[in-house]
């Protein structure tokens, strides 16, 4: 009831802000112009256009989850919000999961409303949405809740531009650390493939929620891959909310 | 029969670190104090002393680093302890995005207690009735001064804490709010009550505690505190020649026929009414001055 009620405030506090309506309106461009992009391409128009549309949606999601998450907590000690909302009976840790939820609803939202705008638009133009689309915008949702939570995390000790940055970090490296995993297959076994190793499984690789190349190419999802992809978006996340948690159960608010 | 404690208080500790060192300041050294049910509890002390840091303690939005606080017997981080607290911050801060019926009601959510049904009858005891479907973003300063006394009413607190009530208010929101205070006092509610404003608690808290540089430095009944005794006696005199007075104190001000006379030493007093109608002059008032609460606290500021 109490996490309902943050939740169902903070999603009124994103609905009413202006920068996501900015974002909303960049991305409906950018899915618009992901058609423009198909008749400028000699190939399957209709890939490109899902490829696009289907980065727009996921581009688009993440920077919005950062904007806003990133201000979650900041944003009530800044104003002093906090105040008179703990001092209700409410704990840290109602407070934290109501934030999370209140962005995660909002985002879910949006991202619906993307999807509806991008499906509208490929099926003015060719005809066919597979189950394998819904799948792989499921898969967006949750490097979202992976996101959010590290917005949140980092919102809970820093400004929202550091936190920003920081959270746009983890974002490019989760993207980026498959080259590890690349690079651990052609490395000699030692000392040097073990601390790759190390280093691999503790960088995020969020990798593991790109599903475009399946759904554009019609290409088949292993099951096992699908539920190690789901049951890491959990864990994960649910392992970044407990940090978020510690670094705020003792924090002053001055 | 022994009092109802509602507020206990005891050695409480509280430093900050600064700097790039981390060098620790010392808010709060050893607060102890205890607030009865049913009275008004003032905590005086001038900018700076540690009084919002202490309210701050008492509702967990700091941590001391050592000490006690019991809320209605139970630990003030207790959910069971925070229901039945009121809370008003010195400069109260909300969602600027809400209008004021949604802000109550996002607030009537976290108690258990579904409070809604008397949303409307607080908004009109604060005067905002009329401006409940209004955005926050476009209320003065007053106007969410009244806001956040509703919201510390919301859960018909048994337990209202007040970090500068008064402050920033002009004299009709000051008046309107002590009423309040009051009438919490004859429901039978406790008040604890920060501020540097004397005057406020001299006219509605019956026990004080005398905060200096994070330390109580006195406290007590507002009458065992301030001594009856009287300083000087003010007086305004008419058709008195002016050398004449000063026979029997200091005259401050001589304004057309008019004198303002300050008299030291009280058997003065009838010697001067008794000159005075052999003279035939007349008495405009005549005030005596005891000791405030404001002298007790300069000489004790002073002191330290």
């Amino acid at each position: 009831m109490k996490i309902r009620a943050v939740a169902s405030n903070t999603f009124k506090e994103a609905i009413r802000d202006r920068v996501l309506y900015l974002l909303l309106f960049f991305a409906v461009i950018s899915l618009i112009s992901s058609r423009i992009l198909a008749l400028l391409t000699v190939g399957d128009k209709i890939k490109i256009i899902m490829d696009v549309g289907l980065a727009s949606i996921s581009l688009f999601g993440v920077l919005m989850a950062i904007l806003m998450g990133t201000g979650l907590v900041y944003k009530e000690i800044d104003k002093k919000t906090i105040y008179t909302l703990l001092s209700k009976p409410i704990n840290r840790l109602q407070f934290l999961l109501g934030k999370f939820f209140g962005l995660m609803a909002t985002l879910f939202i949006m991202l619906v409303f993307m999807s509806l705008i991008f499906i509208i638009i490929f099926l003015l133009y060719s005809g066919q949405i597979t189950w394998k689309f819904f799948v792989s915008l499921g898969f967006v949702f949750l490097e979202l809740c992976l996101i959010t939570s590290v917005a949140l995390l980092f919102s809970c000790f820093s400004t929202p531009i550091l936190s920003s940055i920081f959270s746009l970090s983890f974002y490019v490296i989760g993207h980026l650390s498959w080259g590890l995993e690349t690079l651990i297959k052609k490395m000699k076994p030692g000392i040097t493939k073990f601390l790759t190793q190390a280093v691999y499984a503790l960088l995020p690789d969020l990798e593991n929620f790109n599903f475009k190349s399946e759904v554009v190419h019609n290409l088949a999802i292993p099951p096992k891959i699908f539920l190690f992809s789901f049951l890491y978006g959990i864990i994960y996340t649910f392992f970044i909310l407990v940090l978020a948690m510690l670094v705020f159960r003792r924090r002053d608010f001055i | 029969m022994s009092k109802q404690k509602i507020l206990e208080i005891k050695d409480l500790y509280k430093s900050f670190s600064s700097g790039f060192l981390g060098k620790k300041t010392k808010i709060l050294k050893g607060i102890s104090l205890e607030v009865n049910k049913g009275e008004i509890f003032g905590y005086l002390g001038p900018n700076g002393a540690g009084k919002t840091s202490t309210l701050k303690c008492i509702l967990g939005l700091i941590f001391p680093d050592k000490g006690n606080i019991k809320v209605f017997g139970f630990d003030h981080l207790s959910i069971k302890a925070k229901q039945k607290i009121g809370f008003l911050p010195e400069n109260p801060y909300f969602y600027d995005y809400l209008t004021s019926s949604e802000f109550l009601h996002f607030y009537s959510q976290l108690f258990q207690k579904q409070k809604t049904a008397d949303i409307d009858a607080l908004l009109k005891l604060v005067g905002l009735e009329e401006n409940k479907d209004i955005q926050l973003r476009k209320f003065s300063k007053g106007m969410l001064q009244r806001l956040a006394l509703a919201q510390t009413l919301l859960n018909d607190p048994e337990l209202v804490l007040l970090d500068e009530p008064l402050g920033g208010l002009d004299p009709i929101g000051r008046k309107e709010i002590r009423d309040i205070i009051l009438k919490l006092k004859e429901e039978r509610k406790t008040v604890f009550l920060s501020s540097h404003i004397l005057q406020d608690i001299e006219m509605i808290c019956d026990r004080v505690a005398i905060l200096v540089n994070g330390e109580v430095i006195n406290q007590g009944r507002l009458e065992d505190l301030v001594s009856q005794e009287i300083l000087f006696t003010e007086m305004t005199v008419s058709q008195i020649n002016r050398k004449e007075l000063e026979n029997f104190g200091k005259t401050l001000t001589h304004y057309g026929n008019k004198s303002l006379i300050k008299i030291y030493d009280q058997n003065k007093v009838q010697e001067i009414l008794q000159f005075i109608n052999e003279k035939k002059g007349k008495v405009h008032s005549l005030v005596p001055r005891t000791q405030t609460l404001e002298d007790i606290f300069i000489g004790m500021v002073k002191q330290k």
